[in-house]
């Protein structure tokens, strides 16, 4: 692979020294899995957005809403030498694909638009690999929310809990009630976005991070850990019986009919109470997840750009990124998706207040320390790790007697096997 | 006149020696390129699975080699272990109760009863369907809160209670459940075949010596179609390993990996999670398992022809 990389750098750097003097419109091909709803509307904004500055537009969408479709087709064109231009990919995976010495700097584009100054540090480091921009962020999502039914909670007459210990009065009261106190699909992501947002809950940001980006065996193999795992079964025991298999947006609509009172979820879910033509603050709530009042879990969308050889295409590419963190894309991307713009000085008026709650969560969180990358979505570690995780977090909610203190030791075994 | 008549026989002759060279080449010529096809895209990348399974390859592959360490590592993955386990229980139930279901299906329709044709495209008809179709069919009747359950409580029956779908201890008896419903129609039609086959003059010979019919259908019949059992066990065990739409379709392998099979662990970890190293070991661990059961069936089978 070395050798290849090599030649990759050599290729991409004398693409770079060649003289720019021909400026001719470029093709840029992009990956995506936009493909349904806003999504799609948003794809088709960015689509116009390069047509319009002369570049035309490749779309190489591959449906299938995890990706994992498109990414084998990205694999194959990636080794054939064919990359597109830009591909759907985030997280740590953005790393491998740089080891790899497939993705090209955007460096120049970077300092000329001042990424630094626009994206807080936690997130651009994502995007880095060994100092040089090799992806470009699109949106953020918050992770921990609480999504909450309104009129359930007036029927009962409880207000929406802001700690762990008020949400299990909270549900009790619920589950008398005869309503089912929070809705989940039991899926393993799933069950690792709760498990994400108990933990951040339990341990607090500095102890998440040691834990799930450092893996620092002390946290993991530790007495609060016990207790997140508790806790975590705890949560889940106001999930009702019938919940395997269910998808989100399926749990999503029981909070939306009024069967479920609460569901922890990412802001995507605001998709589902927009499609249903619910207004935030009146017929639906977003809250933060019980205990994590100022704390934010994040998971960004990004673009890793390929390294290419022609140089029309590398300058389309380079203004693709630039486009992509534009103001104007940028708002009407997340108003579509539920999401909030990666640069942190955007005017939020167009936005709806679930968002505009969360872009002062995301600027509080990113000074004081709050900000922490979500593990159940793969910011925080590799894609092996967080498999592993995954494993014992489900295995754990599905097992008929739940230990915490054996799961405890489970975890950090099958961490510790993936590192 | 005489030459241009003899100009035609001597073509005819040398176009009947390149007739006779083609007729021997042309076999050869046209099963040649199945024979590539086959031996790259099948044994080849076979090998080539092989040799990724002693390397650490992760989302790419990669020629660092690491020896056995991808076995070992998936001998200690607790998740490898439930999915052997759960082939285990799978393949024995399933092919257990598939040959019941379809020899004592086959040996009612023998009975010469009417509409037979009609009976019998019945029973074989869940083998048209893909095994998504059925998967998905399935998770719908046994999902407690829109199938089965759902439907005996609507009725006043408010008691029944039926979760084995959403039970991680039972949730892969329900697999089993859909694939007997899905496959015994076809080991029904292959008994069925058999059971045409058996010379009616030993049964009426049978008859004569006093057999009740059970007894003959015990002692006589069913030994004598030892080559369908065999072939019925080779084709469900082949279905049983490679299952993966249907689980897929079920249960995803849910709930929590509780209906995890060999064969959705590998797509996991090859294709979603980067270990493609770990992924081609459990891959090899299945081909072995198909070997294991494949070897000794053509043995016997090979023997048996050379007595011939």
């Amino acid at each position: 692979m070395n050798t290849f990389k090599r030649n990759l750098t050599a290729l991409a750097v004398s693409a770079a020294l060649m003289p720019t003097a021909a400026v001719q419109a470029g093709e840029v091909e992009v990956l995506h899995w936009w493909t349904a709803g806003g999504e799609a509307r948003a794809a088709a904004a960015l689509k116009e957005m390069m047509e319009e500055q002369g570049h035309s537009w490749k779309d190489f969408a591959v449906a299938g809403g995890g990706g994992e479709a498109a990414m084998t087709v990205l694999k194959t064109r990636a080794v054939s030498g064919n990359p597109p231009a830009a591909a759907q990919i985030k997280g740590l995976d953005i790393r491998e694909w740089a080891e790899l010495g497939f993705l090209t700097s955007l460096d120049s584009v970077a300092e000329s638009e001042n990424w630094d100054q626009l994206i807080p540090p936690m997130i651009s480091d994502v995007m880095k690999y060994e100092g040089d921009y090799v992806a470009v962020p699109v949106n953020v999502h918050r992770v921990n929310w609480l999504w909450v039914n309104p009129k359930v909670m007036e029927d009962v007459g409880v207000e929406v809990p802001t700690t762990l210990d008020e949400f299990f009065e909270v549900a009790d009261k619920l589950k008398a009630e005869g309503y089912i106190p929070l809705a989940h699909g039991g899926q393993p992501w799933q069950d690792a976005t709760v498990f994400d947002a108990v933990a951040l809950a339990e341990l607090g940001p500095d102890d998440y991070r040691k834990a799930f980006v450092d893996h620092d065996m002390d946290v993991i193999n530790s007495e609060k850990m016990e207790e997140v795992f508790s806790q975590f079964a705890r949560v889940m025991s106001y999930v009702d019986d019938d919940a395997a298999g269910r998808d989100w947006n399926t749990a999503t609509g029981m909070v939306i009919r009024g069967e479920a009172a609460m569901q922890i979820m990412g802001d995507w879910a605001k998709g589902e109470f927009t499609a249903a033509e619910l207004t935030p603050g009146e017929d639906y709530l977003c809250a933060p997840a019980p205990g994590t009042e100022g704390q934010f879990t994040f998971n960004v969308d990004s673009f890793a750009m390929f390294s290419l050889s022609e140089e029309e295409d590398i300058k389309a590419q380079k203004d693709l990124a630039r486009t992509i963190l534009e103001p104007e894309f940028q708002t009407l991307f997340n108003q579509n998706k539920g999401s909030i713009p990666v640069r942190t000085d955007m005017d939020m008026e167009n936005f709806d207040t679930c968002a505009q709650a969360s872009m002062d969560t995301f600027k509080s969180s990113a000074e004081d320390g709050g900000l922490v990358p979500s593990f159940s979505h793969g910011l925080a570690t590799t894609s092996y790790i967080q498999g592993q995780i995954f494993d014992v977090v489900t295995n754990f909610v599905n097992s008929s007697n739940p230990d915490a203190a054996k799961t405890t030791d489970q975890l950090a075994a099958a961490i510790q096997s993936a590192m | 006149m005489e030459h241009t008549q003899r100009r035609p026989a001597g073509v005819a002759r040398a176009s009947s020696g390149l007739m006779d060279g083609l007729q021997r080449w042309l076999p050869k010529l046209v099963v040649a390129p199945t024979f590539i096809l086959v031996g790259i895209g099948i044994y080849g990348y076979m090998l080539w699975t092989g040799v990724l399974s002693f390397t650490n390859s992760s989302f790419l592959p990669s020629y660092d080699f690491v020896g056995l360490a991808q076995y070992a590592k998936l001998m200690e993955s607790e998740r490898w272990l439930v999915a052997s386990r759960n082939l285990a229980i799978f393949g024995g139930l399933f092919i257990g109760i598939c040959l019941l279901i379809g020899v004592v299906l086959a040996i009612f329709l023998d009975q010469r009863i009417r509409q037979e044709g009609a009976i019998r495209t019945i029973y074989l008809y869940p083998m048209a369907l893909s095994m998504i179709v059925t998967g998905t069919v399935w998770r719908w009747i046994l999902n407690p809160s829109l199938g089965l359950e759902k439907l005996m409580h609507d009725w006043g029956w408010t008691s029944f209670s039926f979760d084995w779908l959403v039970n991680s201890d039972f949730a892969i008896y329900t697999i089993v459940m859909a694939a007997v419903w899905q496959a015994s129609g076809f080991v029904m039609a292959l008994f069925l075949a058999g059971l045409r086959g058996v010379d009616p003059s030993i049964i009426r010979a049978a008859r004569v010596d006093g057999a009740s019919l059970p007894v003959i259908y015990w002692k006589i019949i069913l030994p004598s179609l030892r080559p369908v059992f065999f072939s019925s066990v080779m084709v469900l065990a082949h279905i049983a390993i490679k299952s993966f739409d249907l689980v897929m379709a079920m249960t995803s392998g849910g709930p929590g990996y509780s209906t995890d099979l060999p064969a959705v662990f590998m797509y996991a970890h090859t294709f979603t999670r980067g270990q493609m190293g770990l992924g081609s070991a459990s891959a090899m661990l299945m081909l072995g398992a198909i070997l294991a059961l494949l070897v000794p069936y053509l043995y016997s089978e090979l023997r048996e022809k050379r007595h011939d």
